[in-house]
């Protein structure tokens, strides 16, 4: 690495040193937890689409989680924030459009 | 006119376009791009799912579900020792930071030896794809052969979506291997691929499956043999970057495959 990308990670090894070890554990207990409720409402049995919107909610709780604190990206500058997460979910969006709408279209017309 | 001058005269206060050194925005873009793999994997799933309504199976019995979520445990515990081994590298302990790297290693072949058993029991039980060697002595009135002539719409997103996830979690403990042992990592790798190809009978998927261990190892030797190094706390955190997401994806397999596929009597 050259001078530059050296002082860019001890800056950012800097950042990190001042992060303490609890607030992982929370986030670790928080994940263990949510997997926890999912497991919990399979065993209940509930209506299939209410069960997906509950689950694919903590799904998305979860990768947030993880994202901001484990992958650190809560400390990296907004720039590189807004960059990254905006152009992954206008993709699954673009996917959403084009998917979805089809798959819907064979129940409710049927495959000629 | 003040690109130039940047450039020119390089400093080690130099502002970086996303405040970061370059291999871990190599390694974001990376994960981006594998974001929409999985995630088109995800759609492909989904779709079969909403255009068969109720016709879609629901073979994961209470048992198959306790086996996902210990495997769900063990991927977030290896994501929080993961995340201590970035924090003993940034500190400088190097005895820690092998430690924390050896136990995600530990958690993650875990999540793959529970995995591999999983799939073995479906596939015994008829859950199978026409690429797979027939298992001998199997009826074909098992539990899941149905399922796998009526809806194979079911095994091919099943095994496509958790395989790749599968070889992912292995490339990933192989990755920490390399960063945590280095060269002392090869000749386990080797030993591993031996294990894994000699304890598989041969129509199991995971006899030819365990050549990936003798790519890799050859791959890894020729990476260490022409650069060698000692990896450091930016390495240790782009290498824990990809293990975290690996992670990440697993938190939307698991309910979307299993837990919206549970068969609880």
């Amino acid at each position: 690495m050259d001078t530059v990308q050296i002082a860019l990670a001890e800056r950012a090894a800097e950042e990190q040193r001042h992060h303490g070890k609890a607030l992982f554990f929370w986030v670790w207990g928080a994940l263990l937890a949510m997997t926890a409720i999912e497991v919990y409402l399979t065993y209940e049995r509930m209506q299939p689409t209410k069960m997906l919107t509950i689950l694919l909610g903590l799904s998305f709780l979860k990768a947030a989680l993880i994202i901001g604190y484990f992958m650190h990206l809560k400390y990296e500058v907004s720039r590189m924030k807004w960059l990254t997460m905006c152009s992954v979910i206008a993709c699954l969006i673009l996917m959403t459009i084009f998917f979805f709408p089809d798959a819907r279209r064979i129940v409710e017309l049927g495959v000629k | 006119m003040a690109d130039s001058a940047v450039h020119d005269v390089p400093s080690i206060y130099e502002p970086s376009l996303f405040g970061t050194y370059s291999k871990k925005i190599g390694m974001w873009l990376f994960l981006l791009s594998d974001s929409l793999t999985f995630g088109a994997l995800l759609y492909a799933y989904s779709y079969g799912r909403i255009s068969l309504g109720k016709d879609w199976p629901t073979p994961f019995h209470s048992e198959s579900i306790v086996n996902a979520t210990i495997m769900t445990a063990f991927l977030l515990t290896s994501s929080l020792t993961m995340v201590l081994a970035v924090r003993a590298s940034v500190h400088g302990d190097a005895k820690n930071q092998r430690l924390w790297l050896l136990a995600t290693m530990l958690c993650g072949t875990g999540f793959i030896v529970l995995h591999g058993r999983e799939w073995t029991k479906l596939i015994a039980e008829g859950l199978t794809l026409s690429m797979f060697p027939a298992v001998p002595g199997q009826e074909a009135a098992s539990e899941f052969a149905s399922v796998s002539k009526g809806v194979p719409q079911f095994a091919s997103t099943f095994f496509t979506l958790t395989g790749m996830h599968m070889l992912h979690v292995t490339l990933g403990v192989i990755y920490l291997g390399v960063v945590a042992l280095r060269r002392k990592f090869i000749p386990i790798l080797l030993g591993l691929w031996l294990v894994a190809w000699l304890a598989t009978p041969v129509y199991s998927p995971f006899h030819y499956g365990a050549h990936v261990l003798l790519i890799a190892a050859i791959v890894c030797g020729i990476i260490l043999w022409l650069k060698p190094k000692v990896y450091d706390s930016s390495d240790v955190e782009v290498a824990g970057l990809y293990w975290h997401f690996v992670d990440l994806v697993w938190m939307f397999i698991f309910p979307l495959v299993y837990l919206m596929s549970a068969k609880i009597l």
